[in-house]
């Protein structure tokens, strides 16, 4: 193995190892802040079905915790291992949030441990709930972290290279650099959202599955509220993530859009095919892309015509970009319909063929969030660090890179049958129910 | 104090808590195996599973805090253990991924099998072993420079008897460790058929940890004289810590106050491993990269520490809070409360 297949199978292992890591991560962010609000709720009102219900989450989620430590472990040593040049110059500018990460993490597990473990232990519920906030702050603050880092990798700043050597490095405007606001909400927001989606198609199962329980549409409404919310929130920043990438990153932009030309009045390019560097069967909504870009629908925004050919990321980005969009606005507006049906009694929302659509809105959320991702990362090809080293220059040397792959490509199989092997025991095993019936609680 | 030292000693100190705590958990894992298959499984499995389950997440937090931190302070490490690792440190993390998805599907999820505890007990070994194979690089002689790329030569690394004196010392360390800390638990929860057993195995291990710990010096001197040389100025630490290993063994003996028998034992690898490190001092991997030539921007390196101190202001409450409840709590210790969710 050369050099070059070196820093091909680098690639591979880790687009595996985070695509795999981020399904775990996003659920470990999201469902933290899920399973709080449904404690709360259940306090207040004194509604025994939310307690269960933050108690039946909270198993579940340890399960996705445990396989989301497993191999956020491997990502956190493989970037060293494999990007070896990379992590030297991220360890003088940019260590600083990947160390405040690990203090994140800390605070999250002590309290999971806690939480976990002392169900009924205390007198007042509300302190047991306590428990619960240092979990969703430091789930979510890990994921603030490490979005900081990300984003350095596609705005760095605070530091001046100067004869090949590291000068000026200032590690705070290193953090707080222009992708910083946009990427971190968005990623937050769409955590909260995939991880409410997901949770209502546990629900909507259920419900399919011939459970008429109260629990579960109580269950339902919760998350598809909260699925709208985020929904609503995710798309809002998504626009503001298209503005700084128009200002700052206008390749990425441009090839997520195939806007080959920098022009005025630019229209928004959605779905197609490129054909010989034709675009064919599109859609074009006139003057889109420019309020995309600026919110004015005169304004020019930049192509790849500017561009010099080895700077341009892959143009298949478009199709991800697509994938992303089309699954937000379709999920927006199923728990839009299912929240509204709800309230004004339509009888269609609990129809078969509703529910399905809320069962394949749980997977598509999680695919959105993987066609997000690498549209982000492939997009900032060919740089790691956009403008400063270039992916090829980042990685390891060492030889045995592809039989790394075979290997961790076969752990993560065994994990993901694992968990979903697991987690559908689970609750198979301990229907709702019963648990009900055990803790003395109504049957319907 | 320089900011490279202050930066290694924090990293230094997690490290330590990091063996500790997790040999705690890999011997503990191993002790669980080896009574299953020979059929005492329910004399350990009790103690084992209520101790490590709450904490194993927080074990491992230290191994990633180590090495994120050790990427901080001295981002050369990253470019040469980074290459240099790969194959060892991927191998270590396939098989730390083991023992989590062991807590995941079978702590928590309920999934038996006898196989997988087997595995889960094996994996307590062959991580500290694969693991101190680091240790043993840093020795130097098995990396070197060839056309502007490390290489680490692995025909001379699997041959040397530093290795494997390294490896053995891991073990038998780990089963120490986790011995007498666990008699120390398991009389905490009035369990007395697994506070015997697991004595047993305290004194078991007691005298090949300490033989296999001198075993190393032996070696070093062939292997690294220089090294060994600094190891001699600091030899009153070594003294001290052998005085120490013989008072917790003494106390194990006669059955007394094993939670003051495990303290002396934390407090004899303490002075073990500071002679250690002090004595390796300024090398990060011999000869090619010292703490001062591999050390952060400063500004960086400044952060880091203030970070850090922020941190620890969270972190000691909380883990305070964390052995309060799991540790020192006598209705826990004792089985009386399940409140798992
Ligand atoms: C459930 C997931 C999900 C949904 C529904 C959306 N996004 Fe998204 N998007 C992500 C999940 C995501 C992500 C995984 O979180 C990304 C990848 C990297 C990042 O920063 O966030 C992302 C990145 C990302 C970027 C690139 C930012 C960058 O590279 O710096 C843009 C421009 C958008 N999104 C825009 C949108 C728009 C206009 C949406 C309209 C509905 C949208 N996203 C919905
Ligand atoms: C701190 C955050 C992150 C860092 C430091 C990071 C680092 C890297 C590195 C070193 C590469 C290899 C270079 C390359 O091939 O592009 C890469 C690529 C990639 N990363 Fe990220 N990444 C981060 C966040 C994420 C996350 C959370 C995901 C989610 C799945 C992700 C997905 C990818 C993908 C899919 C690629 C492949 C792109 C390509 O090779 O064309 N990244 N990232
Ligand atoms: C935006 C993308 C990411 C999110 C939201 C995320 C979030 C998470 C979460 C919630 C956990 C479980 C933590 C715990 O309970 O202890 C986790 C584990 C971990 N993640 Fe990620 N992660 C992301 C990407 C990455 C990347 C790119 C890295 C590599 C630097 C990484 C490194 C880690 C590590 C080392 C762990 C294990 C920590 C532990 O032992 O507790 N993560 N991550």
């Amino acid at each position: 193995m050369g050099a070059e297949s070196s820093v091909w199978f680098s690639r591979l292992l880790t687009e595996l190892t985070l695509s795999f890591h981020i399904i775990y991560a996003t659920i470990g962010v999201g469902v933290p802040l899920m399973i709080m609000l449904a404690q709360w709720v259940g306090i207040r009102n004194g509604d025994e079905h939310y307690i269960l219900l933050a108690r039946r989450w909270t198993r579940g989620f340890v399960i996705t915790v445990a396989v989301g430590v497993v191999t956020g472990t491997a990502i956190g040593l493989q970037l060293s291992l494999l990007w070896p040049n990379f992590m030297e110059l991220a360890g003088n500018v940019i260590a600083l949030p990947l160390f405040m990460e690990t203090f994140a993490f800390f605070f999250e597990a002590i309290f999971l441990g806690i939480y976990m473990y002392t169900w009924d232990r205390f007198k007042n519920p509300k302190k047991h709930l306590l428990l619960l906030v240092p979990v969703a702050i430091g789930a979510s603050f890990s994921a603030i972290f490490i979005t900081i880092v990300n984003a350095f990798m596609n705005a760095p700043q605070g530091f001046d290279v100067v004869d090949g050597q590291l000068v000026n490095v200032n590690p705070l405007v290193a953090m707080f650099n222009p992708a910083m606001p946009t990427k971190v909400a968005h990623v937050l927001a769409t955590a909260y959202m995939t991880s409410a989606f997901v949770l209502a198609a546990i629900a909507a199962y259920r419900l399919l599955k011939g459970s008429h329980h109260v629990y579960h549409k109580k269950a339902l409404l919760l998350t598809m509220k909260l699925g709208l919310i985020f929904s609503i929130a995710s798309a809002i920043i998504g626009d503001f993530s298209g503005k700084y990438l128009a200002q700052y990153q206008p390749e990425k932009l441009a090839a997520a859009e195939w806007h080959f030309e920098t022009e005025k009045n630019a229209s928004l390019i959605m779905y197609g095919v490129l054909a010989d560097g034709e675009v064919k069967y599109e859609i074009r909504i006139p003057y889109a892309l420019s309020i995309l870009a600026h919110n004015n629908p005169k304004a020019e925004v930049i192509g790849l015509d500017q561009f010099a050919k080895e700077d341009i990321p892959p143009l298949y980005i478009h199709y991800l970009f697509d994938i992303m969009v089309t699954i937000g606005v379709g999920l927006l507006f199923l728990s839009l319909l299912f929240v509204i049906g709800t309230w004004r009694g339509w009888r269609f929302v609990a129809a078969g063929w509703f529910r399905r659509l809320i069962v394949l809105g749980g997977p598509l959320a999680i695919f959105a969030i993987e066609a997000g991702w690498w549209m982000a990362e492939v997009g900032r090809q060919p740089w790691i660090l956009r403008g400063i080293m270039r992916t090829e220059d980042a990685a390891t040397t060492s030889t045995h890179v592809d039989t790394m792959l075979l290997l961790f490509a076969a752990l993560y199989l065994i994990l993901a049958i694992g968990s979903i092997t697991v987690l559908t025991r689970m609750f198979r095993h301990n229907p709702v129910e019963r648990e009900l019936a055990d803790r003395g609680g109504e049957h319907r | 104090m320089t900011l490279e030292v202050i930066g290694i000693s924090v990293l230094w100190v997690f490290l330590f808590g990091y063996i500790m705590v997790a040999s705690i958990d890999f011997g503990a894992g191993f002790f669980n195996a080896y009574s299953t298959l020979t059929g005492r499984a329910h004399v350990l499995a009790k103690v084992i599973q209520r101790y490590l389950s709450p904490v194993w997440e927080v074990t491992n937090v230290f191994l990633v805090f180590f090495f994120v931190g050790i990427v901080g302070f001295f981002p050369k490490v990253a470019s040469y253990y980074g290459t240099v690792l790969l194959v060892p440190a991927s191998l270590a993390l396939i098989l730390l991924a083991i023992r989590g998805s062991y807590y995941a599907f079978v702590t928590y999820g309920g999934l038996r099998g006898k196989r997988y505890t087997l595995l889960y007990g094996l994996s307590g070994l062959l991580i500290p072993a694969s693991l101190s194979i680091v240790l043993t690089i840093s020795e130097g002689g098995f990396v070197s420079r060839q056309n502007g790329a490390l290489v680490l030569d692995y025909a001379a690394l699997f041959t040397s008897p530093l290795t494997w004196s390294i490896v053995v010392l891991s073990l038998t360390a780990v089963l120490y460790i986790s011995a007498v800390f666990l008699t120390w638990y398991a009389r905490e929860a009035r369990d007395s058929r697994a506070e015997a057993l697991l004595r047993r195995y305290a004194l078991l291990w007691a005298g090949p940890a300490i033989l296999t710990a001198a075993g190393i010096m032996v070696e070093l001197r062939a292997h690294n004289p220089g090294h060994y040389a600094r190891m001699l100025e600091v030899w009153w630490l070594f003294a001290l810590s052998l005085l120490l290993f013989g008072r917790s063994v003494y106390l194990i003996w006669k059955k007394r106050q094993y939670g003051t028998a495990f303290l002396l034992l934390a407090g004899q690898f303490f002075l073990a491993f500071f002679g250690y490190g002090l004595s390796h001092y300024p090398y990060l991997l011999y000869p090619y990269l010292t703490i001062y030539d591999s050390f952060t921007s400063e500004t960086m390196g400044i952060a880091l520490i203030i970070a850090f101190i922020a941190g620890l202001c969270l972190l000691i409450p909380s883990l305070y809070l964390l052995f309060r409840l799991f540790l020192f709590d006598p209705d826990y210790l004792q089985g009386k409360r399940d409140n798992h969710a």
